[in-house]
């Protein structure tokens, strides 16, 4: 059954064709697997696999006051931001809860891109442009100093990630400039004769490029990656395994881990929120201030010690030893699921900053039952740098 | 292709069964396998507790999903596959051999469940 509201990737036949199981995600049919989520899995961790992103936002922000506005309203320091790099950073409200994660892509000096969640694409929009309804940006815009660009429509996106993602993309004729990219940096290019932007940015824990291409390019770039990839065991993958690398590297999912509910410091994206930079942000006052009062929960890695699976979701408690819980939750789940790579059963969630500890001993409740679990070290999993 | 083998029953929960003699084997069939991808986990029943027609026997869980199990029919579980504790993944590899679930001493008739030919048209309706 499919909604006609759904929207579509340029890669939709291609998914179809490789037997990709289609479901619904953040308003687009996207590919849920195709071989299966645990080879998916593996093959990013060793080899290399592909993803289609293409339902990810994008909006062309330039102009002399470009660097400025955009500093004002996310948490980052821009101004430390050099041309050809990205940033990951977090956009807040007054009140410092958050709008979205973005990465901030520096094009150039008065050139800018950003990256947004697919299901805050008109949240951020509306946030940042003045024709949608943005306020911040109205007088820079009426001095000429500032022009905006939604591109999310001409724009799909790739992403190769693995520890055989450069070999993949010289198989596939990239570009020097582009294979020879350090992390978080981007360029300008060609791979396998199709233009993209290329950056060494990517969602997985694991090394890799994401390539903003033209959507009438899209299948051709796909089929070429595939394809050098190949004899490397290369795996098209889908929405669970992007879900299972990114848990494993302790990378946030907007409507998880944060949202309009959560600031970035209680989210422990502390290294992410510059609050001594030189340029004032929306939210800043309020983070201070969130700041000095002392977080009261925080966003803690656990791995699961008793048999079951802390999910989304699930209630979190005080380890008692009880096999039910007897009293109320104190916290709460936000992402949880068996690791493959790890082999055990892990999850984020937040928990009161008594139990935010490295080996507190907490409860999950899973369908009535307490379940002993407790907190680790995160990123649960880190990559072997070569 | 999912094929559901001729000699078995099924029921609208994707649970299939088997008749062996005065017991009656149970397992998910090859399309709720199929939707739920990689099987992690599965929770049993103890040996002995008493089952009734459709009631809930447990859970299983994909890397991604938590599905319950539902029994086809009412009696008392005899027998559970311990060795999916450790190799819950003998349900994607094989769900109508060393994948099955439980066995379940019957104290109900099997008469009222599906044959291959009407679960296969079951799933047709799905997906219309």
């Amino acid at each position: 059954m499919t909604s006609p509201t759904l929207r579509r990737t340029p890669l939709f036949d291609a998914h179809k064709a490789l037997g990709g199981r289609i479901v619904p995600f953040a308003g687009w049919e996207l590919p849920v697997q195709y071989a299966g989520l645990l080879k998916e899995h593996a093959a990013v961790r060793t080899a290399a696999g592909l993803f289609d992103v293409s339902h990810m936002g994008e909006m062309k922000i330039e102009g002399a006051a470009s660097e400025e506005f955009i500093d004002s309203l996310v948490t980052g320091d821009l101004t430390q931001l050099a041309d050809g790099k990205a940033l990951y950073t977090v956009a807040c409200k007054e009140d410092g809860t958050i709008l979205d994660d973005l990465i901030v892509y520096r094009r150039g000096r008065e050139k800018f891109m950003i990256v947004m969640n697919a299901s805050n694409r008109d949240k951020i929009a509306a946030h940042f442009d003045p024709s949608r309804g943005g306020a911040h940006s109205k007088a820079f815009v009426e001095k000429g100093t500032l022009t905006f660009a939604d591109i999310s429509d001409e724009t799909a996106l790739l992403a190769l990630q693995g520890p055989k993602a450069v070999e993949v993309m010289k198989h596939a004729q990239a570009d020097d400039a582009i294979t020879s990219l350090t992390s978080f940096s981007l360029t300008e290019g060609t791979v396998a004769g199709v233009r993209v932007i290329a950056a060494r940015t990517g969602y997985t824990a694991e090394d890799g490029f994401e390539l903003f291409v033209h959507p009438e390019d899209a299948t051709r770039l796909w089929n070429a990656l595939l394809a050098a990839g190949k004899p490397i065991g290369i795996e098209p993958c889908g929405l669970g395994a992007r879900d299972t690398l990114r848990l494993e590297g302790r990378l946030s999912l907007y409507g998880n881990e944060i949202d309009e509910t959560t600031n970035p410091l209680e989210a422990g994206l502390g290294w992410v929120t510059k609050l001594d930079k030189p340029r004032d942000f929306l939210g800043k006052k309020a983070l201070i201030a969130i700041k000095d009062a002392g977080l009261t929960r925080k966003i803690v890695g656990f791995q699961m010690v008793g048999r079951g699976i802390g999910r989304h979701g699930y209630p979190i408690h005080a380890w008692t030893g009880e096999e039910t819980p007897s009293s109320a939750p104190v916290g709460v789940v936000t992402s949880g699921s068996p690791a493959p790579t790890l082999d055990t059963n892990i999850g984020l969630g937040y928990v009161p900053a008594a139990l935010a500890e490295v080996g507190s001993k907490i409860g999950i409740e899973i369908r009535g039952k307490l379940i002993e679990a407790v907190v680790v070290k995160t990123p649960f999993y880190k990559r072997q740098k070569s | 292709m999912a094929s559901y083998p001729s000699d078995l029953k099924y029921t609208k929960d994707h649970e299939w069964a088997r008749i062996e003699g005065d017991l009656v084997r149970v397992g998910i069939t090859s399309h709720a396998v199929e939707q739920l991808g990689d099987i992690t986990l599965l929770d049993l029943p103890k040996v002995g507790a008493k089952l009734e027609v459709h009631g809930n026997f447990g859970t299983v869980e994909s890397v991604k999903a938590v599905s319950e199990l539902f029994s086809p029919i009412a009696g008392e579980v005899v027998e559970i596959n311990a060795e999916l504790n450790d190799k819950p993944e003998l349900v994607n590899d094989d769900t109508y051999g060393k994948g099955w679930l439980i066995v379940i001493k019957p104290s109900s008739s099997l008469d009222f469940l599906m044959d291959a030919a009407a679960y296969e048209a079951f799933l047709g309706s799905l997906d219309h």
